[in-house]
């Protein structure tokens, strides 16, 4: 049996948390009124009004009444959220849902953000380490120590008369 | 008028367009340490050519573009004058005024349409380009590179104007007696001033965006370009935060639909470059105190100026569908050509000039106030991916699988919150950490108090009913804004306690109290308490926003004396009643609001004085004569607590009874609050600071060696 080290406690703890995390977001609201609530800010007003069907406001809005009302049906019939969504998708088309779908190319919505996320978070972390690590080396500078002594000192009196001493700053 | 105008457009073109090639021109022959030579009428015919200095040929291009400011000021008072003077002859006035418009709203006409808003564009543009050139005696030969860069893109818009969406066209035919007027949506106070200040802020993007451009091109030495580069982006920024702010006031008060952002393309397009200069701002102040992140500087502000192009773009072209897209047209083709123009300048500016930036990187710890900028970067410019990637996403899609998806505030919700969660964190971790490294005894000093906040803050709410939990399910809204409001709390701790630190050590030192030493320490090191003050700002800014998870709204249809309950409050319907005027036909309901039983009163102003009144509430619809376009007028009661927001909704055609709906909406007055503390703190870290080395040092002015355009690298 393999011992277990605090990394992988550690990794397991993590995996436990979000597994806690992900099972609360797809347990589904129980009040049919909230659920309401819910999928009409999830779905879009039809007339044109580039407003969630939830929130549209047109007194007379020739769609928002009749989506609401298919809606509420739907919820009454017992539809599973994504058959009340692909229903709306096959009546009024992909753009009545107020965000992409989690398939096909949709999915790339939603991954593409945590995707760069991700790749910038452990860049600037590699960037730092580096930085970190090679400051014994950098403390030179490769620009300033191949650039010319002349040409140092040239630019460093103009660098001390334009700099106005700086306050600090932040 | 239309003759003058045009003509006042086309002067102002060659004259920029001369100020942009004899400035280049100037500028390469300074370079490159040769005189300009011109042939002229008196040596031609000695067969020999006139010396030209190089630095008087500059001075032409500088004042070309000061007198190109005057040609751009009299189109744009040609306009407004025939808005004014209701000549219908032209196709724009005709379009986007009437006789009957107060004249207030008749300055509004000006930005209503794509030819006016672009002719304001390019007047803010040379009004800035104004002003640098007056001022080019700070520094003569950085002053002439912006200017003439300035001068490159104020061509392409009076190009525009010339040629593709001039607003001197006249209109064909017979002319009308009277104008179809303006967009409803636009008659309220705030679009007055909204759309300026958000044009302030676009525009003014250009002006740091040619400085770092000029420097880079001149291969700027030392730092001074940043300090001078660092006020007009403040500037730019705070205008940019105001206009934001206004167009969301705007869409609170006017749209009727309760709520104050909807992630609409072009709501985005304006908060896109507004996160790139943030991170400017913040990674500027690497360079200044370690010599980090040139290049990455540099981009940030390429970004940020070509953002602002692309989100004219977005705007303009109709690329995208947008709720609020006022002017659309096919100048999309111009604005991509100049991008793609733009971006291939500042690509081979940064490949032939990159030694120049060479960055001294070294950071002593992964735990210091120096990773905080570089994380802080990287949450900002995250955010703005994110933001672009969903605008541009139904393009994407349409283009890959034929079919346009709708991107809206689900998406945004999800993903850009907890981004934004994230920045408000650093915001508190940043000031808490110091330069260079830190012990783990200090970390534990400085979080001691700001997590004590945190976690009381989450105890409270608690125990005051905010529950991250629904019917057995984690509430995504309750449970963002329970996070919002602790790390809110924590952030407001770190800040206050910085101040709190400083102000003890200027007590002891002085003998001052603690108010006095607190306004002491501001003034000495204005830059830095200026910038806690802003994130106070932010705080306060970031609390009223998560009051929207707890927004609540009600629907009635109200007869005489019938009653709507939301919340503590009742409202009584007292009358209904139809208005007219020349401008508008109109519908109200007069609503008598009582809390806890008793009339809730108002303050109000009378003359000098203030008045406690009974509340009485009127919203109104309003239809505008000349369309029949119907509008929106909200009623609005805001104390600190909530927004009492009640919306006219129409009448039952069936029974002709008024239909109100009642929002009530916490916290939005805190948003408000907030953009004032954000805007006292930027003007804070505008002013200089009050210290020795900029009080009490003057030096003497000496005799240049050297012409002061002269010395410049090629």
């Amino acid at each position: 049996m393999r011992r277990s080290t605090p990394l992988t406690f550690w990794i397991r703890a993590v995996e436990a948390a979000a597994l806690a995390v992900a099972v609360c977001f797809s347990m589904g609201a129980t009040d049919a009124s909230s659920r309401f609530n819910d999928l009409g800010h999830r779905l879009m007003c039809t007339c044109g009004c580039a407003q969630l069907l939830g929130e549209c406001n047109h007194v007379g809005c020739p769609e928002s009444g009749r989506e609401r009302e298919e809606l509420k049906t739907a919820i009454a019939a017992g539809k599973s959220d994504k058959e009340i969504f692909d229903w709306f998708a096959a009546k009024y088309g992909a753009t009545v849902l107020a965000a992409p779908t989690t398939q096909g190319f949709d999915l790339v919505a939603w991954i593409a953000p945590f995707a760069v996320f991700g790749a910038a978070l452990v860049g600037t972390v590699l960037l730092v380490r580096r930085w970190s690590a090679g400051k014994a080396q950098a403390a030179a500078g490769p620009g300033v120590a191949s650039m010319d002594p002349a040409e140092r000192a040239r630019l460093e009196k103009i660098r001390r008369e334009t700099d106005s001493g700086g306050d600090g700053g932040y | 008028m239309a003759a003058f105008g045009s003509f006042a457009l086309l002067i102002a073109l060659a004259l920029a367009a001369y100020n942009l090639l004899a400035g280049a021109l100037a500028l390469r022959l300074i370079a490159t340490g040769q005189p300009a030579t011109t042939p002229t009428s008196k040596n031609r015919s000695l067969g020999t050519t006139a010396r030209v200095s190089p630095e008087r040929l500059a001075d032409t291009a500088r004042r070309a573009g000061i007198a190109s400011f005057v040609a751009v000021t009299a189109a744009a008072f040609a306009l407004v004058w025939s808005v004014f003077a209701n000549d219908f002859s032209l196709a724009y006035i005709l379009e986007h005024s009437n006789r009957a418009l107060p004249a207030a709203y008749k300055f509004s006409a000006l930005w209503s349409g794509q030819e006016g808003s672009l002719l304001l564009w390019a007047w803010l543009l040379a009004a800035y380009g104004f002003v640098l050139r007056l001022t080019h005696k700070t520094d003569v030969k950085l002053y002439a590179y912006a200017g003439t860069i300035l001068a490159g893109v104020q061509a392409f818009f009076l190009a525009i104007l010339c040629f593709a969406a001039p607003p001197f066209a006249l209109f064909q035919g017979a002319v009308p007696e009277d104008g179809n007027g303006l967009n409803p949506l636009l008659q309220y106070p705030e679009m007055v001033i909204h759309p300026p200040m958000l044009y302030l802020g676009y525009v003014g993007f250009s002006v740091p965006f040619a400085f770092a451009l000029g420097a880079l091109m001149m291969r700027y030495p030392g730092e001074r370009w940043i300090k001078v580069t660092r006020v007009w982006t403040m500037v730019t920024w705070l205008f940019l935060t105001c206009g934001i702010f206004l167009g969301m006031h705007w869409a609170y008060a006017v749209l009727g639909w309760g709520g104050y952002w909807g992630w609409d393309p072009v709501e985005n397009a304006s908060f896109m470059p507004w996160l790139t200069g943030t991170a400017f701002l913040h990674s500027v102040m690497m360079q200044e105190k370690k010599g980090m992140m040139k290049s990455w500087n540099v981009w940030l502000i390429f970004s940020t100026f070509l953002l602002t192009l692309l989100g004219t773009l977005l705007t303009r072209a109709g690329l995208v569908s947008s709720v609020h897209a006022f002017a659309q047209s096919s100048i999309g083709t111009w604005f991509v050509v100049f991008m793609g123009i733009v971006l291939a300048v500042c690509v081979v500016t940064y490949i032939l000039q990159r030694s120049h930036l060479q960055s001294e990187h070294h950071l002593e710890s992964l735990v210091s106030r120096e990773s905080s900028f570089l994380f802080n970067n990287l949450v900002l410019l995250t955010a703005c991916f994110v933001i672009l990637w969903g605008t541009l996403f139904p393009i994407l899609s349409e283009y890959v699988e034929g079919s346009k998806v709708t991107v809206g505030a689900p998406f945004y919700n999800r993903v850009a919150v907890p981004i934004g969660l994230f920045l408000l964190f650093l915001t508190g971790v940043g000031p808490l950490l110091p330069w260079r490294a830190t012990s783990l005894r200090a970390i534990r000093r400085n979080f001691v108090l700001p997590s004590i906040a945190l976690w009381a803050t989450v105890i409270v709410c608690l125990v005051a009913g905010v529950r991250p939990w629904k019917d057995g399910a984690l509430d995504a809204g309750n449970f963002y804004a329970l996070v919002a409001f602790a790390l809110s709390a924590g952030v407001l701790t770190a800040v206050l306690s910085e101040f709190f630190h400083g102000a003890r050590v200027i007590a002891k030192q002085t003998g001052h109290n603690l108010l006095a030493a607190t306004w002491l320490l501001t003034r000495r090191n204005t830059r830095r308490y200026g910038g806690y003050i802003v994130h106070i700002g932010v705080v306060v800014i970031v609390v009223g926003l998560a009051g929207s998870a707890f927004n609540r709204n009600v629907e009635s249809e109200m007869g005489l004396h019938d009653k709507l309950v939301i919340g503590p409050y009742t409202l009584v319907q007292v009358g209904a009643t139809q208005d007219s005027s020349a401008n508008y036909d109109s519908e109200y309901a007069l609503l008598d609001v009582y809390k806890g039983g008793k009339r809730a009163t108002e303050l109000k102003r009378d003359g000098w004085l203030f008045h406690l009144i009974p509340l009485q509430m009127a919203p109104e619809k309003r239809v505008y004569q000349p369309t029949g376009q119907p509008q929106t007028m909200v009623a609005i009661h805001s104390v600190p607590e909530w927004d009492l927001y009640v919306v006219y909704e129409g009448t039952n055609p069936d029974t002709g009874q008024p239909i109100i709906k009642a929002f009530l909406n916490p916290l939005v007055g805190w948003i408000w609050f907030g953009l004032v503390v954000l805007v006292v703190g930027t003007l804070v870290a505008l002013v200089p600071a009050l210290s020795p080395a900029t009080a009490a040092v003057r030096v003497p002015a000496r005799a240049p060696s050297e012409p002061a355009l002269k010395g410049g690298i090629a």
